[in-house]
This record gives structure tokens, C-alpha cells and sequence, in this order.
């Protein structure tokens, strides 16, 4: 069982509190709420088996947000002192009274018990900054010397990117919490040159970033020998792979692309703020709009999405957000229909959803919390096939592994992906791979659009460090899980043509 | 993390230097200030007054074969003997760097050094808080949402070096934008603006742009995918040439890794890219563009070396009348190649001969049938050996007839690469200050010209607005 680090658990915490919520008490704020967080990173990467870069940061301090007169104020500093904490919350309140000016909608929050004493840690067993650096910086120049001396592989790029976040939480409620969680995200790219040509090819490892510790990367969570063993023959054919002639296919999608589009397609798109338009103007809104919730056909009726902040692994995984609410499941849609949205405490207030489910985070100790994502899930079909099975009922399609690159529109209608790999499927078999290949199609025709979905074994989580949202920017890190699944009909670009060549 | 706060960035610098027992040392401290406002519907949303100090120590060892580098950083008022330490070990641990070079030990310049850092506050918005509040209430009575952000940063940067460097550079960045609907959010437009203290920022013709637009956007018409001549005002521009510039690294070129590596080996710096006289150029000096003259990184990377910390980063043409002249490379690489060191400077320029062209109204006028874009968004790499992007139009995409706007339309999925783009231009404008919409959050400070696409790639309908 890990402990929180005791170097977190001894700073001033109950003295920085005291300082901060006293004086927001005396100066009359309805709420106020303090945060201290510790964010230690370390991003190691590697060009062709020699170490580029190895840096190793740590942001600490302490954010003070308030409502004051029916207004949000909220101001940061790194000092943890209290007399800082105390400028802090009156700063908060200045903030506040300058916004006064532009603020039409007093604010007020769901209700949420009190947790007096609550306490998260994330499940891994080897804290990666235990890890002595050359024994991580070893183990990638190993990894990248296998690719390196496979025929076809020109150069590769490795890097390992390595957080630990320690937060505590406390507001004029009576809730104080304190979470420490690890994530870590190894990949590892080959690159193949032909250089009479001109042509370049790169194939990717598929481990998903988990939140999990060194053991990802030196257990037998993921088969990485594997994995390194066979991407230069995937490169080599990838590279010499025939162009892929545009037009409509039945397209496969694996986890390890899947998860991208339920990310965009889904996860986004159902976030209260943007449905609302607080986003509006940046990451943008959303076409699930509160008036559709429970009428609105998502996708096929096989398709089941839920928000959770407890999976074991999940990137999002907490015990309390960041206004104190408790990590929750819930279904997002249900039988092809949208039933709910991702909400934080005043959304959830002014909508009347009666409670928050716990999604209000902030990323760093300088930044305002606001609604981020869940772990958005696509359940399995119980008794659904294996992807092997799947590709079998296919006459003429394409099978996409693993994520490349993504964009969809600021109402999360219209998307494109590309991916890693994509296989021809001819008469239920795969047919070797097709270059130059992306998809588009708009949200609610691809998910209703699905029309087999595969069954647990064939379910993995995935996920991203850096989805962004809000300003001043936001990062966060989510996964998603998802079976592989089978859309009908899928609008399939040629890049090149696209390109105008 | 302790809990003083009372020493100063240059004490702080000096006491780092000072505790080193690596051959070299490089000490960077960052001291930064910000205050944001944010509305939605016409209220406010989220806002803040931040502060923050980072301190970084990069460590020069003798690797066995080589000099090697390590870099550790950490936030407030650290224990510096402690993270001097680790970045001596991480440095230890590291091995022989391949982009090692004897450290920068002279510069001119470079700002006065024992001033205390420059700052910002919630109170930049004096002015513009309550001019925006009434902005709201006229909003209100004309029914019409306003949406958007304003953010003023300033960072004050000390950099320090065991070999007598005292660098120090204040950047201010500041942005607004404003996002103006329909109530039932079906037309949607978009005005922002880049600067530098907002003494030069006009609420008031911030809406007059986006009334402007809301109006145009009354008529709306839909329009097939296709192939269109285009007007792609600067905000778009900026944004397609920010992407550019950030591929533009020579190693990755070298290594036939980008648009810009040749057939055979080596990069394309020397080919001309269009037949058009168009500059692409940073220069650290440009007026209201300022950036930093001297070049400060953490890590390395094929845009930066930690080795080159001080290196003067003057004006450059990455693009000179239409022929590729630079791409970004630290000393080393430079070294290796054979070629000028180009450091990568903040600020991004893209103009005709002079800078000096139509207006993007005059091209407007000239037009008979085209569109006229406002911003571009969810810009990413389709193709990395064309650079073919992809991505979105937003918040204004409008019908041009005979010279007028006619109608607004739904916005587009474009696949366009902006290399092929600059080979295709039929018409440059005259070049002004913009905010990129994309690359905001990262990159502000650009000047674009209007420029007329014939042939626009519109792939395929998007239904938002």
C-alpha cells in the first residue's frame, strides 16, 4: 500500500487553511475553498538510441477561489506561507470585485457532503521517481537499439513522460482531502527513409499512457518485446503498402483508435460547459444540447457510454474533485440515447441535476478549476465477438489501428482521423495494409452507424495525456475504454488526392 | 518548496551559480505574472490573478566523451543547494550530449539586470472590465451573446552562466478575443486582437467588427464541398504559417523526416516554395511584435540546445521572395551540417515586397465570386510529407459576389498543406498585426498579409456554427 509522500503530508496544510478561510469568512464569501498541490514531472526523450533531453520539474503552490457577493474570485501564489494564504483570499475577493462588473449570473452550487478527512492514492506499486535515471534512461536505449538495428528502420524517437500530482483540498464546508496520483506514457517511433524518393513512413508503439507506475514499462502489463519485435516489419510493409482508393467502407476501429474518436466524439461533446457555452468562444459548444438530453439518438442502440472517475487505471481516476465532490459512475448515454452529461457543482445547480458527479479539475495550482473530462467509456457487447470474428463478417472494409492524427469541429459534428496502420478486408481476412487513409463522417452517423460491438475480451483502455480545454489553457490527462467495434459504410479519404496530387 | 519568498531572482541566480560544482552552470529563473477575464452569454465565468516563480539549473559535466547536460527545475523559493545537486546528478547520468558546444560566454545586450521584474495585475482592466460590461449590456438590448477571453502575462527572465552571462528579457503578452452568437447560437463570428499592455485595445471596435459580421451572417446560404477561391484573412494565415515554422527544424529535414527534406538527402533550403516575392521573417525588433534578442530553453530538442542558453537571436528570413533560406537549427547541428546556426525567435511575419499590398476590404472589392474566411481551428497533420493539414473554418465563413459580402455559409473541412498554399497564392495584402486563433495560447505575436487562394480545398461540410 503506497503512502502519500511524507515530504506533502508535512507542509503547513491545516495553517494554510485556517489562514486562507478565515480571512474569506471575515470578508464575506458564501464559498471559499483552498488548494496546495505538488506537480513533479519528468520527460526523458531520445533521438536514434541517444539520450536528446532528460528534464525534471516540480510546480508546487496554493490557489484560493472564492464566491463573494454571488461572484467567483480566485487568485494564486506560490508561497506557502500564511500570510500568503491570507493575501491570497483577499485577492481572491478583489478579483471578484473587479468581475462584478460583468457578472449577470450570481452564482451558486449543488450541495455535496462534507468529507472531513478523505484520502486518495492512485494503484501503482513502483513510484517512477524511485527510479534512479540511468536505469530509466537505459532501458529506452535498449528499447530503441532493437528498432534501430531492424532493416528498414532509419531513426527512431523514444520518450517516456513521468507525473506525480499531490493535491489537498479543503473549503468553508468542512471537506479536506488530500490525493497523491501517478501516470506514466512510454512510446517509442520507428521512421523508415527512402531516400530516392523522397518517401517517409512511421509506425508507433500502441501502449496506452496509464495511471500506473514504473511496472508498465518493466512488468508484464504490456508486451512490450512484442510490440518492438514487430514494428519493423509492420513499417516495411506499411511503406510499401498500395495507396487506398477513396470511397465508403465498413471500417473496423481497434481500442487503440477508437478511443481517440470517443475522446472527441463523445467525451466533449457531452461536457455541460460547452453544451452551455462557456467554452463558446474557444474549445467551442456542443450539437447534444441540454433540450435533447434523453431524446437525442446518439448513436446505434448498441451503443453504451459511461463517466467514471473510479477505474483502477484511469487517467481521470480521483477520489474528490476539485470542489470536493466524490469520485462517481454514471451513464452518459444509454441504449443509443443521451441520458447525461459531465457536470461540476454549479452547473449542476443551475440545471438542477441535483448533484454534481465530480468533474470540476484544475491542472496546475495557478489555474481556476473547471469541468474536465471523465474516463468516457464504450462498454462491451456482453456476449459480443472477438475482432478476429468481426473482420470475419466483413466482405470488402478496413481494419484501423492505433492513433495518428485527429480533428473535429467546435459544435463536435464533423470529424477525421487517421491511424497507425489500416488493413484491407477482403472476404473476412485481412489483405495487407493501405497507405494514405483517413475518415470523416459526422458524430451521430458513425455512432449510429455501429453496428456490431465487440465483445469484453477484446476491450482496452486508452487514453491521452494532453487534452486541452479552457483559458487560460488547460491540460489534463483521461482515458477511455472501448471494445473494437464495426461501423457500416464509413467515408474514407485519400490523403494524397486531398492533398490535390 | 520552503516558505520564503524574500530573495530575489538575481540572488537567487547568483546562489546557484555559486553552489556548482559541475564544470559549467546555467541558471534560469522566470519570474511571471498574469490576470484573465472570461465570459460566456454575456457574464462573466472563470477569471484570475496568478504569480509565479521557476527556477531552472542546467548542469554541464564532462560526459567521458563529451560534455553532458542536465536539467532540473523547480517552482517558488527551492533549496537551491538541493536542486543545484540533482542537476548536477541528472547531468552525471545523462552521458556524452550530442548537441554539446563550448557555452555561450558574451552578449550585448540584454536588458538591465538588477532591475526587480516587471509585472501585471487584475488592474490592466480598469478600463477595459467596464467598457466590456457595457459592451454586455448593449449586447443584451440588441440580442446579441458575447463570448470570450482576455489575459495579460508578464514574464520577467534572468539567465545566468558560470561562464559570465546576465541576461535578462521582460515579455509582455497580452490577447483578447471575442465571440459574438445569436441567441440560438446559429450564427457565430469572431474579432481578437494582440497586445502588449491593452492600453491599444478598443472594446468598442472589437463589437462594432462582430456586429458587423452578425449582420452579414443574417442571409445564410449552404454551399457544397469544393474547391473555392478563397480570401484568407491574417488571423487564418498566421495560424497555417505557425505551423510551417514549427516544421521548419533543419535535423528533422536533414533526416528526411518533413516537407522539407530533398529527394536524395538534405533539405530544401534553397528552393523556392512559390513564384511569389513572399518573406517569411522573426525579428526580435519588429514594432509591437518585441521578443526576446538572446535564446533561453530548458531542453534540447532539434528547434533549441541547452548548450546555446544566450545566443543572440536576431532578425532572419526563413522565406525570402518565395525561395526557402533558413530553417531553425541550434549551433551544433548547424555545426555538423555545415550551415548557420538560425535560432528560433517568437514572433512570426509574412508580407510582400514592403509589407505593402490591398487591404483585406480593396480585395474583397475585387473579388467576383469567392469566400471570405474569419478564423481557422482543430488544425492538425494529416500527411507529414506534404504537410497536409486539416481542420476547420469557424465563426464566419462569407459568400463574396461582385465585390460585396452576399451571404454568409456553413463552415468546411479544409485539407490544405500551407506549403503547397504559398505555391498557389494569387494575391497578397497588405500585412497587419493579428491574433492567430489556433496557436493563441502559444504563439501571439504575428503580422499576415490577406492572401487570395484560387483554389481552396473545402473537403467536406461541417454542420456547427
Amino acid at each position: 500500500m503506497q503512502q502519500i509522500d511524507p515530504s506533502f503530508t508535512a507542509l503547513p496544510l491545516r495553517e494554510l487553511a485556517d489562514a486562507a478561510l478565515s480571512r474569506a469568512r471575515e470578508l464575506g464569501c458564501t464559498h471559499a475553498d483552498l488548494r496546495v498541490e505538488r506537480l513533479r514531472t519528468q520527460n526523458i526523450s531520445l533521438r536514434d538510441a541517444r539520450l536528446e533531453s532528460a528534464t525534471d520539474g516540480e510546480d508546487a503552490g496554493l490557489a484560493v477561489r472564492v464566491v463573494h457577493e454571488g461572484t467567483w474570485g480566485f487568485a494564486a501564489g506560490m508561497a506557502l506561507t500564511t500570510d500568503e494564504a491570507d493575501r491570497l483570499a483577499e485577492q481572491a475577493v478583489a478579483v471578484a470585485r473587479v468581475s462584478a462588473a460583468i457578472n449577470t449570473d450570481p452564482v451558486e452550487m449543488a450541495t455535496e457532503p462534507a468529507y472531513p478527512d478523505g484520502t486518495y492514492i492512485s494503484s501503482y506499486e513502483i513510484d517512477p521517481f524511485t527510479v534512479p535515471d540511468p536505469d530509466k534512461i537505459a532501458l529506452l536505449v535498449d528499447w530503441s537499439e532493437r528498432l534501430m538495428c531492424a532493416d528498414g528502420v532509419e531513426h527512431v524517437q523514444s520518450m517516456v513522460l513521468l507525473a506525480k500530482d499531490q493535491k489537498f483540498y479543503t473549503d468553508l464546508s468542512g471537506t479536506s482531502t488530500i490525493q497523491q496520483r501517478v501516470r506514466v506514457h512510454p512510446q517509442l517511433t520507428a521512421v523508415a527513409v527512402d531516400r530516392s524518393s523522397g518517401a517517409f513512413e512511421t509506425m508507433r508503439t500502441l501502449a496506452a499512457p496509464a495511471a500506473r507506475g514504473w511496472e508498465y514499462l518493466t512488468g508484464d502489463l504490456w508486451d512490450w518485446s512484442g510490440e518492438l519485435a514487430e514494428i519493423p516489419e509492420l513499417l516495411r510493409e506499411k511503406i510499401k503498402a498500395p495507396s487506398v482508393q477513396a470511397g465508403r467502407y465498413d471500417l473496423i476501429v481497434d481500442p487503440s483508435n477508437l478511443f481517440l474518436t470517443i475522446h472527441e466524439s463523445i467525451g466533449h461533446a457531452t461536457e455541460l460547459d460547452r453544451a452551455l457555452g462557456y467554452e463558446a468562444a474557444y474549445a467551442g459548444t456542443s450539437f447534444a444540447t441540454i433540450d435533447k438530453l434523453g431524446t437525442l439518438q446518439y448513436g446505434s442502440p448498441l451503443m453504451n457510454v459511461t463517466g467514471d472517475r473510479n477505474d483502477e487505471f484511469g487517467l481521470a481516476s480521483i477520489g474528490y474533485d476539485d470542489e470536493g465532490v466524490a469520485a462517481q459512475q454514471w451513464d452518459i448515454v444509454k441504449d443509443g440515447v443521451l441520458v447525461g452529461y459531465q457536470l461540476d457543482r454549479n452547473m449542476a445547480r443551475l440545471k438542477s441535476f441535483g448533484r454534481s458527479n465530480g468533474c470540476a479539475f484544475a491542472d496546475s495550482p495557478g489555474h481556476v478549476p473547471v469541468q474536465r473530462m471523465a474516463n468516457v467509456s464504450l462498454q462491451p457487447a456482453p456476449d459480443g465477438p472477438t475482432t478476429e470474428e468481426m473482420i470475419a463478417g466483413v466482405e470488402r472494409g478496413i481494419y484501423v489501428v492505433g492513433d495518428k492524427s485527429w480533428s473535429i469541429d467546435m459544435q463536435r459534428y464533423n470529424f477525421q482521423f487517421t491511424g497507425q496502420r489500416f488493413y484491407k478486408i477482403e472476404s473476412g481476412r485481412l489483405a495487407g495494409q493501405l497507405r494514405d487513409v483517413a475518415y470523416q463522417a459526422t458524430t451521430t452517423d458513425f455512432w449510429g452507424s455501429m453496428s456490431v460491438v465487440g465483445g469484453p475480451s477484446t476491450y482496452v483502455l486508452g487514453g491521452a495525456f494532453n487534452c486541452g480545454k479552457a483559458q487560460p489553457g488547460q491540460v489534463a490527462a483521461v482515458s477511455h475504454g472501448c471494445p473494437s467495434a464495426l461501423f457500416d459504410g464509413v467515408n474514407i479519404l485519400n490523403t494524397v488526392t486531398e492533398g490535390g496530387r | 518548496m520552503t516558505a520564503s519568498t524574500l530573495i530575489s531572482a538575481q540572488e537567487i541566480a547568483e546562489q546557484a551559480l555559486s553552489l556548482s560544482q559541475a564544470d559549467d552552470c546555467m541558471v534560469v529563473v522566470t519570474e511571471r505574472s498574469e490576470a484573465n477575464l472570461r465570459w460566456a452569454s454575456n457574464s462573466l465565468t472563470t477569471n484570475g490573478a496568478m504569480r509565479s516563480r521557476q527556477v531552472a539549473v542546467v548542469s554541464i559535466v564532462d560526459g567521458g566523451s563529451g560534455a553532458a547536460s542536465g536539467t532540473v527545475s523547480r517552482s517558488g523559493s527551492p533549496d537551491l543547494a538541493e536542486l543545484v545537486a540533482a542537476s548536477e546528478q541528472a547531468a552525471r547520468d545523462a552521458g556524452p550530449a550530442e548537441d554539446a558546444m563550448p557555452l555561450i560566454s558574451e552578449a550585448s545586450g540584454g536588458g538591465n539586470w538588477d532591475d526587480p521584474p516587471a509585472e501585471t495585475s487584475i488592474d490592466v482592466y480598469s478600463t477595459f472590465a467596464p467598457e466590456l460590461g457595457s459592451a454586455f449590456g448593449d449586447a443584451a438590448a440588441g440580442g446579441r451573446l458575447l463570448f470570450g477571453f482576455a489575459e495579460h502575462i508578464v514574464t520577467s527572465t534572468y539567465l545566468a552562466s558560470s561562464t559570465g552571462l546576465r541576461l535578462r528579457h521582460d515579455q509582455p503578452t497580452g490577447r483578447v478575443e471575442l465571440n459574438g452568437k445569436s441567441p440560438d447560437f446559429s450564427r457565430s463570428v469572431w474579432a481578437g486582437a494582440a497586445t502588449q499592455d491593452f492600453s491599444d485595445i478598443s472594446v468598442g471596435s472589437l463589437t462594432d467588427e462582430i456586429a458587423t459580421k452578425l449582420g452579414w451572417s443574417e442571409r445564410r446560404i449552404d454551399l457544397e464541398p469544393g474547391r473555392y477561391e478563397t480570401l484568407l484573412p491574417p488571423s487564418t494565415v498566421a495560424d497555417l504559417m505557425i505551423y510551417l515554422y514549427w516544421t521548419g527544424q533543419a535535423r528533422d529535414a536533414d533526416e528526411g523526416q518533413t516537407v522539407f527534406s530533398k529527394k536524395g538527402g538534405g533539405t530544401r533550403v534553397g528552393e523556392a516554395l512559390s513564384d511569389k516575392p513572399l518573406t517569411l521573417r522573426s525579428d526580435p525588433q519588429a514594432a509591437g511584435l518585441q521578443a526576446a534578442e538572446h535564446l533561453v530553453t530548458m531542453t534540447s530538442s532539434p528547434a533549441a540546445s541547452v548548450f546555446d542558453n544566450g545566443l543572440a537571436s536576431p532578425a532572419i528570413d526563413w522565406i525570402r521572395d518565395g525561395v526557402l533560406t533558413n530553417l531553425i537549427q541550434p549551433r551544433a547541428w548547424a555545426a555538423k551540417t555545415g550551415t548557420a546556426p538560425a535560432p528560433y525567435v517568437d514572433n512570426l511575419i509574412l508580407e510582400g515586397p514592403g509589407g505593402a499590398g490591398a487591404s483585406t476590404e480593396e480585395m474583397v472589392a475585387a473579388t467576383e465570386r469567392g469566400l471570405l474566411l474569419t478564423t481557422l481551428w482543430y488544425i492538425r497533420e494529416v500527411d507529414p510529407q506534404t504537410l497536409l493539414l486539416t481542420g476547420l473554418t469557424r465563426d464566419g465563413v462569407f459568400l463574396l459576389e461582385n465585390g460585396e459580402v452576399t451571404a454568409s455559409v456553413n463552415n468546411f473541412r479544409f485539407n490544405e498543406s500551407p506549403v503547397d498554399l504559398l505555391g498557389r497564392v494569387a494575391e497578397i495584402g497588405r500585412t497587419q498585426r493579428c491574433l492567430p486563433r489556433e496557436w493563441n495560447d502559444w504563439f501571439t505575436r504575428t503580422a499576415m498579409p490577406t492572401l487570395r487562394i484560387p483554389d481552396f480545398n473545402m473537403s467536406s461540410v461541417s454542420p456547427a456554427s
